[in-house]
């Protein structure tokens, strides 16, 4: 038995038309189907944070999720967060500034992660920091990198202030 | 491409939901996902059908009405960690959501599927019964309430049948000026408590202990709650050693025993959460702290 159906869903802006499997993940539908394998599975089962993406602007692990739930959504990867293919966002620019990452395994999950806890919390303290990033598993940095390059971040993406 | 084979169903409301239900053999209610996506790529559970009940437009809800929190099964669980009013009116319930998996997973997890898989150390199913609340289950012959007291049977076994669904919960609030206070010990942020406890508390102008509720999370198979406990605090004046006396009584629950943890460690544990628990309603009372 091989159930598939046909879903539409816009990723990093580009839409795709594409028959999947029913039972097919989320994740293992954008690696294994459209080759998007910026995103990273580690756990396969929601606890590691690797494969976090954001659905319709909230995040959400992609390894909980099926294909066929993404129909008629919108989904950001850490391939859509750069501006181009030759800058860097600000966020990763403090991840690259920061040594936010070593082996770079959990960098997907660690980006999309912040990028919605800075978009929701401009100003955040290293605590809230922490518990944004709880759900997500680093084993090369002990985290303080990561925790530096977030609040970092936060101060680039800060508007300039106006000259006093 | 790790579940096994299964047949996708999505219907959009909760009668087609509850026909697919009874008709189809060996099927499984998608909810969030959080904890059945893990099961499914573990290959834990093999369903020959998969309802998703992402569509059901009519299951998602959060209103106030007849002082009660009245929410829709499909309610994700970020929308009581972001509303005002739960804030406001219902802190107990603000404050265990902030307990309940991470961000990535309260973005996506729902309250009625927290409450349907009812690990022992979820918090949604621990608040739930601190607050006396009612779910409603819907099925081939109607709609029928459930008092929460009687909603978990058993170790991850509620009391819903095989053929309904569950489509709402009612978590009656509190007076304005209770105390309120949940607490767990896990290892790291986010983690499955080893225990958890919620306290509810209301205190006479004199610090006399008026009404108290007291439910212990992830000691034993399913949440208790302590009515010994709340018998013996009735009538008493709040203090930390009263607490304590009184929370003695919680060293004697059957306690689960599990890698994280031994029974007996479980039964210290529901002690100090318990008091802890407590003395933050306390200090929480009448707009204290």
């Amino acid at each position: 038995m091989r159930e598939t159906r046909n879903i539409t869903v816009t990723i990093n802006g580009k839409r795709y038309d594409e028959e999947v499997e029913v039972r097919f993940t989320l994740a293992d539908f954008m690696r294994q189907q459209l080759g998007l394998t910026g995103t990273h599975l580690g756990c396969e089962h929601g606890v590691c944070g690797a494969c976090t993406i954001l659905f319709d602007g909230l995040s959400a692990r992609s390894c909980l999720m099926l294909a066929v739930q993404a129909d008629g959504h919108e989904i950001l990867t850490v391939e859509g967060i750069a501006p181009s293919a030759t800058e860097l966002h600000p966020l990763q620019e403090a991840f690259r500034d920061n040594h936010g990452l070593q082996c770079g395994f959990c960098t997907p999950g660690m980006l999309t992660t912040l990028l919605e806890f800075l978009r929701d919390n401009p100003d955040p303290t290293e605590k809230e920091v922490r518990i944004a990033i709880s759900g997500n598993l680093c084993r090369c940095t002990g985290y303080q990198g990561i925790v530096d390059a977030a609040l970092d971040a936060a101060q680039r993406l800060k508007p300039a202030k106006p000259a006093p | 491409m790790k579940p096994p084979p299964f047949s996708y169903h999505d219907p959009a409301t909760v009668a087609d939901a509850v026909g697919l239900l009874s008709k189809l053999e060996n099927a499984k209610l998608l909810a969030g996902g959080q904890s059945l996506m893990p099961m499914l790529n573990m290959r834990y559970v093999l369903p020959d059908h998969i309802i998703d009940l992402n569509k059901v437009k009519e299951l998602f809800y959060l209103r106030e009405a007849n002082g009660a929190l009245v929410v829709g099964a499909m309610t994700r669980q970020r929308d009581l960690e972001f509303s005002d009013d739960v804030k406001t009116r219902h802190p107990l319930i603000q404050e265990a959501i902030l307990n309940v998996g991470h961000r990535q997973t309260r973005n996506r997890g729902t309250v009625g599927g927290s409450l349907c898989h009812l690990d022992p150390s979820a918090e949604i199913p621990t608040v739930a019964l601190a607050l006396d609340a009612t779910v409603t289950a819907a099925g081939p012959k109607g709609k029928r309430d459930i008092p929460i007291a009687d909603f978990p049977v058993d170790y991850m076994t509620s009391a819903i049948a095989p053929d309904e669904i569950l489509v709402e919960v009612r978590f009656p609030s509190w007076p304005k000026g209770h105390g309120h206070g949940f607490v767990e010990f896990a290892r790291r942020h986010g983690d499955f408590a080893i225990a958890s406890a919620a306290a509810l508390l209301e205190e006479d102008a004199n610090g006399k202990i008026k009404r108290v509720s007291l439910t212990i999370g992830g000691v034993a198979k399913i949440p208790l709650r302590m009515p010994a406990v709340e018998k013996s605090l009735v009538g008493q004046t709040a203090s930390e050693e009263v607490f304590r006396e009184a929370c003695e009584e919680c060293r004697k629950l059957e306690a689960l025993t599990d890698v994280h943890a031994p029974a007996s460690y479980r039964q210290h544990l529901a002690t100090v959460m318990s008091r802890r628990a407590l003395m933050a309603a306390h200090n929480r009372v009448g707009g204290r702290a």
